[in-house]
């Protein structure tokens, strides 16, 4: 495409990956690096930012209005992609994954493509370790839940205790920024920041670079732009971990 | 091109600025460290985002549409309100100019109340084209620019007025806005615009319509720079699709003072410094006897 119209696609199928995460697989393939991602249109509500859980996917979880009236669609439906968008993580050299919840979808199609060495997946339940009988099948996986139902009972930092991050030249973590922060702390402590690669999630209104919604502090970085993936040095002393923007621009605690 | 300006120091309505470039409202301005990014990058100005009465999420999306000629965008004047105070303490004493918006002359003169010495001055926003009850919806009315002119000029800090040229007259709207003690007008605001997906049978923005900026209302803005300048004798600040130094120049001979660059910025803000590079050089032209030479 060289103009940015949303290009239409139609839903082909949607499996129920958790309870509360479902993926939406549609007609068009899109080429993208992992860790892109795209604004999804979903006409007559809204558009909102999903990565990409494959070329021709985005796997969702249900937290507000849009992704609402996303789960109420089914095979058939059209939607509207603008995108792919922003960098993406890297994808050379032996690569450890860190995934929270559905902080998995980002780091499926790098594990999917055998790029990463070993990936640590948690979840709060065993119900909703995403992806596990995929993944098994393609990396190193362990698994950790914070209930105890499968594998280290814990956070997912608890893995990363067991295992030594500098035989990896990458980590890439996507999941819940109270995780992600807690990932740095570990490989800020072992003087290792610059091997970390975080995905950060902020309200985006424009996903182009245009609008400045989803500006990072005191870097004023775009996580549309020079983003979704940060590496961990470019975090340290940031608003990451600390704080986000609300829709209308207003700070909120993470 | 051949033609360079003396570099320097530029003073355009009431506001010093350390180059003619100015960052354009509504583009990388919602918080201060995005604005602070901007001025690193070599803005000789700001302009922050549009501040209005309350705090306000804006338009669902999509909010913008990327095009070939340009962009359509139609934000809604998303905004923090009155809690946007907190993002300019680190711009303290730098070149920044607050765009305000309001519903009446008494909402200008509230949200300017604010920011009133926090700032270097006020952007009227009288323009926005998609909004219903603010920007262009008051602004297309002379008497209506005047009095939220007037409301906001009062309290004796320099006061920009940006124009929408969905108008039949923008001149009538400029003489507004001067009677109102208006110290610039900027123009031009984006042009009313929309774009439909065939394969999904409605608009594709959110609200319906939006606001065109970028490489295609160029012209627009010259012409209406052009008209500004002959009906008005207050300075003009030129914005619509600058995004070349000659483009800067030739806004310049239209009547244009200074100039506000907005779309061309988001690939890159390091533009500002990347068209100061050319635009400028020792033993240039002297600004002022380039400002207006076209109506010679």
């Amino acid at each position: 495409m060289s103009e940015g119209m949303p290009v239409a696609v139609r839903i082909e199928s949607v499996v129920d990956e958790s309870p509360t995460v479902k993926t939406f697989a549609f007609s068009q393939q899109f080429s993208f690096r992992p860790g892109q991602f795209v604004m999804v249109w979903v006409p007559g509500i809204d558009e909102i930012p999903m990565a990409l859980s494959s070329g021709s996917s985005i796997t969702v979880q249900q937290v507000g209005d849009a992704t609402a009236a996303l789960f109420r669609k089914g095979v058939g439906d059209k939607l509207g992609i603008r995108g792919p968008f922003g960098n993406g993580f890297p994808d050379t050299g032996r690569i450890l994954a860190i995934a929270g919840g559905v902080g998995a979808a980002p780091l499926r199609p790098l594990a999917v493509d055998g790029k990463t060495s070993c990936f640590l997946l948690g979840a709060r339940t065993g119900t909703e370790l995403l992806f596990a009988d995929e993944l098994v099948q393609k990396t190193y996986l362990q698994v950790s839940t914070d209930d105890g139902t499968s594998g280290h009972c814990g956070p997912v930092t608890g893995l990363l205790q067991k295992i030594d991050p500098g035989n990896y030249d990458r980590i890439c973590v996507c999941g819940p920024e109270r995780m992600m922060q807690a990932v740095l702390s570990v490989l800020a402590a072992a003087g290792s920041a610059e091997r970390g690669y975080f995905s950060l999630h902020r309200y985006m209104k424009c996903g182009t670079g245009l609008c400045g919604s989803c500006c990072v502090d005191p870097t004023g970085f775009r996580v549309c732009r020079e983003g979704p993936v940060f590496r961990g040095t470019d975090l340290l002393d940031t608003e990451f971990g600390l704080y986000k923007r609300d829709a209308c621009g207003r700070r909120q605690p993470v | 091109m051949e033609l360079r300006l003396r570099p320097g120091p530029v003073r355009a309505g009431g506001v010093t600025l350390s180059n003619h470039l100015i960052l354009a409202a509504g583009i990388l301005g919602t918080t201060g460290s995005s604005l602070a990014r901007v001025l690193d990058a070599g803005a000789g100005g700001v302009v922050t985002k549009s501040i209005g009465p309350a705090p306000c999420e804006g338009h669902a999306g999509p909010c913008v549409i990327e095009l070939e000629c340009g962009v359509i965008n139609a934000m809604g004047l998303p905004n923090p309100s009155r809690e946007f105070t907190g993002e300019l303490a680190i711009l303290a004493g730098k070149p920044v100019v607050v765009s305000i918006f309001g519903g009446s002359p008494e909402e200008f003169a509230t949200v300017a109340s604010w920011f009133a010495g926090l700032v270097a001055g006020f952007e009227l926003n009288l323009s926005c084209p998609h909004a219903e009850g603010y920007g262009a919806a008051l602004g297309a009315d002379p008497d209506i620019v005047e009095e939220c002119t007037r409301a906001v000029s009062r309290y004796g800090m320099p006061t920009w007025v940006k124009l929408t040229p969905n108008v039949t007259d923008i001149t009538a709207c400029g003489r507004a806005a001067e009677r109102g003690g208006a110290d610039a007008i900027v123009a031009i605001n984006t042009v009313k615009a929309m774009r439909i997906s065939p394969e999904l049978r409605r608009p594709v923005l959110g609200h319906g319509f939006g606001g065109l900026s970028g490489k295609a209302i160029f012209p627009i803005a010259v012409r209406c720079v052009y008209e500004l300048y002959r009906a008005c004798r207050i300075p003009i600040i030129g914005c619509g699709g600058i995004a070349t130094e000659r483009d800067v120049i030739e806004m310049m001979m239209a009547g244009a003072s200074a100039v506000e660059i907005g779309t061309a910025a988001r690939d890159d803000p390091a533009i500002f410094s990347a068209i100061s590079s050319r635009l400028y050089g020792f033993g240039g032209e002297d600004p002022d006897s380039v400002v207006g030479c076209a109506h010679e």
